[in-house]
């Protein structure tokens, strides 16, 4: 890294759209030492897991709601942990926020490594961690209206391969 | 003492962003839980998407918390749906 060039930040949260090659180009820059990058994008989808039923309405347009200042400090503690427990070189996370349309990219995690094994996991790590624990709020519309999305026991018991408890998507009715 | 309270989601559309809560000098510490109950007493909106059995996180400080977790003067309380970023 150049001392002249100021510090990428490590977590975005933006309504603009980014720039995969971009992203990946800023995250491998000045480290010789990077043999490998993986990346994930999520993308709006018009459609949940079973459908489509083909009386069921399908998904027109996606709004998403942060906690600023929260959300970004969550993913940093997550990146933190990445690099504990994976041999990487760096992270990278960018996540959009307000409305977005059928296609439209939604969120990018971009790892670099050495050697491929440890950018899958840590790549796979971060996702699966942001999906329980990072706070967003997605809402969707369709021709019936629009609804918040509602939390999934599966992206639990994913972050709990890692070892990592979460009780979002199945809290305790006290 | 003061504290801030933060609703975000489907809390935020029915409750608005949140408020200001002045509590009452010398009253005996108050956990996430109690200022739930305290909420959930004033009836109405707050009863309905407060209300025990619902799915609810809450965060201190910006930080995920347990109900348990105490609240000190100047603290910030978020309460809002389980997360579903991504």
């Amino acid at each position: 890294m150049s001392s002249t060039t100021p510090a990428r930040p490590r977590v975005s949260i933006q309504t603009e759209d980014f720039d995969l090659s971009a992203e990946v180009a800023a995250l491998r820059a000045g480290d010789g030492a990077v043999g490998a990058v993986t990346t994930f994008i999520g993308t709006v989808r018009d459609r949940h897991a079973g459908q489509p039923d083909p009386d069921s309405a399908l998904i027109s347009a996606m709004e998403l709601e942060h906690y600023p200042g929260m959300t970004e400090r969550a993913i940093e503690a997550m990146i933190d942990e990445a690099l504990r427990r994976f041999d990487i070189r760096a992270a990278r996370v960018v996540h959009r926020v307000g409305p977005l349309a059928i296609g439209d990219q939604i969120v990018l995690v971009a790892v670099s490594s050495m050697h491929r094994g440890e950018s899958f996991q840590a790549c796979e790590f971060l996702m699966d961690w942001l999906k329980s624990e990072a706070p967003f709020w997605k809402k969707e519309t369709t021709p019936e209206g629009a609804r918040w999305v509602d939390a999934r026991v599966s992206d639990e018991r994913a972050l709990a391969r890692w070892g990592i408890a979460s009780t979002n998507a199945s809290v305790p009715a006290p | 003492m003061t504290i801030q309270i933060r609703y975000f989601a489907s809390l935020r559309e029915a409750l608005g962003a949140g408020e200001t809560l002045a509590l009452e000098p010398g009253a005996p510490a108050l956990t996430v839980g109690a200022l739930r109950e305290q909420l959930i007493a004033r009836g109405g909106a707050h009863a309905e998407v407060l209300a025990r059995g619902r799915a609810l996180r809450a965060a201190l400080n910006q930080t995920m918390c347990a109900e348990t977790a105490e609240i000190a003067d100047g603290a910030e309380v978020a309460f809002f749906p389980p997360v579903t970023g991504g």
